[in-house]
């Protein structure tokens, strides 16, 4: 299965690496690149550098025939963007899309992309664990 | 009108300038920059805004969900447009979005995703180009770009191999038709009986990527 993560940053370089660990095929995109180098020395997948913007750089990525398209660069529209044509242009049924703003990943999910909101999962993460400290009301710790 | 513009560099700043100065209409300007903001707010005052267009809350408080008439996405960065026309078109039913191209490799992605009409800096000139030089022997004039048409103009010499032919002779190819014929200054609708002689000016409308094979028949054997 062909795996194609673009932007290859902390995120995605990580997700490249535990993909490749799996099994998968995996090539990465990134316009830097130093981006390489998060993936270690012992790299053996795919990497493509060049914007994810480009269309060409996404053929040379192999996007025409990847089972499965990660967009996880550092700018929300770019991801929205690259997600969109990934899905509509390249027909690509599997597409993630990290979205850090929760206001436009909820509204181009009701849109059908598939958006991961970072954020909205910390929020949900730290409101747990807020809870779970099990905090007294405040008058029994004056008596 | 009421009209929003996203963005607030030259082209931007600018095209709300010449709005207020018409008088007519209702104008909000909204800039990301902070140094730029408030070097435009001088001018602007209550009618720019500072913000991240791209940014729902920040399109809200600058009155998006009235709607307004028009919404210009402006900005010097195509990702950004693209968002802000769509957030414009599909989430608060702008009727008329306007979209800035800055690098002419994204085209395709404002035409996938419907963002129509879009104003390239790269493209005019390049059609001003074509018009001007004259190597270039077929100009596009007009890009009807939800028709999926455009019109163009040819230049037949005298070797080229529709000079001497009707119109119906010719072998033009699916999609395209001749519209007129410009001969020593004056026009005349091209029917088939038309012969299109060396020196005339013809006008043409076809699909985007039929010009090679337009420019088979009428200039090149």
């Amino acid at each position: 299965m062909k795996a194609l993560v673009i932007g290859c940053g902390r995120v995605g370089s990580n997700l490249a690496l535990q993909l490749d660990r799996e099994g998968w095929d995996v090539t990465a995109v990134d316009e830097k690149e130093e981006a390489l180098s998060r993936l270690g020395d012992h790299w053996t997948g795919g990497f493509v550098l060049g914007h994810g913007m480009d269309t060409d750089v996404l053929r040379e990525a192999g996007i025409e025939d990847a089972d499965a398209v990660v967009v996880a660069t550092d700018g929300d529209n770019t991801n929205i963007v690259i997600g969109q044509v990934a899905q509509q242009r390249f027909d690509n049924q599997c597409v993630v899309v990290r979205v850090l703003d929760p206001a436009r990943a909820e509204f181009y999910r009701q849109r059908g992309l598939r958006t991961i909101c970072p954020t909205s999962v910390a929020i949900d993460v730290l409101l747990d664990s807020v809870r779970a400290c099990e905090v007294r009301p405040a008058e029994t710790a004056t008596t | 009108m009421y009209i929003l513009v996203a963005g607030g560099g030259k082209v931007g700043a600018n095209f709300a300038r010449t709005l207020l100065k018409d008088g007519r209409h209702e104008v909000t300007l909204i800039e990301q920059r902070r140094d730029r903001f408030i070097r435009l707010e001088r001018e602007f005052e209550h009618q720019i805004q500072l913000g991240d267009a791209t940014e729902i809350y920040v399109l809200e408080r600058a009155g998006i969900a009235r709607p307004p008439d028009v919404v210009a996405a402006l900005t010097g960065d195509d990702e950004d447009n693209l968002i802000i026309s769509q957030l414009a078109k599909e989430k608060y039913g702008v009727p008329k979005v306007i979209a800035r191209v800055n690098d002419p490799r994204n085209q395709a992605h404002f035409d996938l995703l419907g963002i129509s009409p879009t104003v390239s800096a790269t493209r005019g000139l390049m059609a001003l180009i074509e018009h001007e030089v004259p190597e270039h022997d077929l100009v596009h004039l007009l890009e009807l770009r939800k028709e999926n048409l455009e019109i163009v103009e040819v230049q037949i010499d005298e070797r080229a191999p529709a000079a001497g032919k009707r119109v119906e002779q010719l072998d033009l190819p699916e999609g395209s038709r001749l519209i007129s014929i410009m001969r020593n200054g004056h026009a005349e609708i091209a029917v088939g009986a038309t012969e299109l002689q060396a020196g005339d000016q013809v006008l043409a409308i076809l699909q985007p990527g039929k010009e090679d094979e337009l420019r088979k028949v009428l200039l090149k054997s």
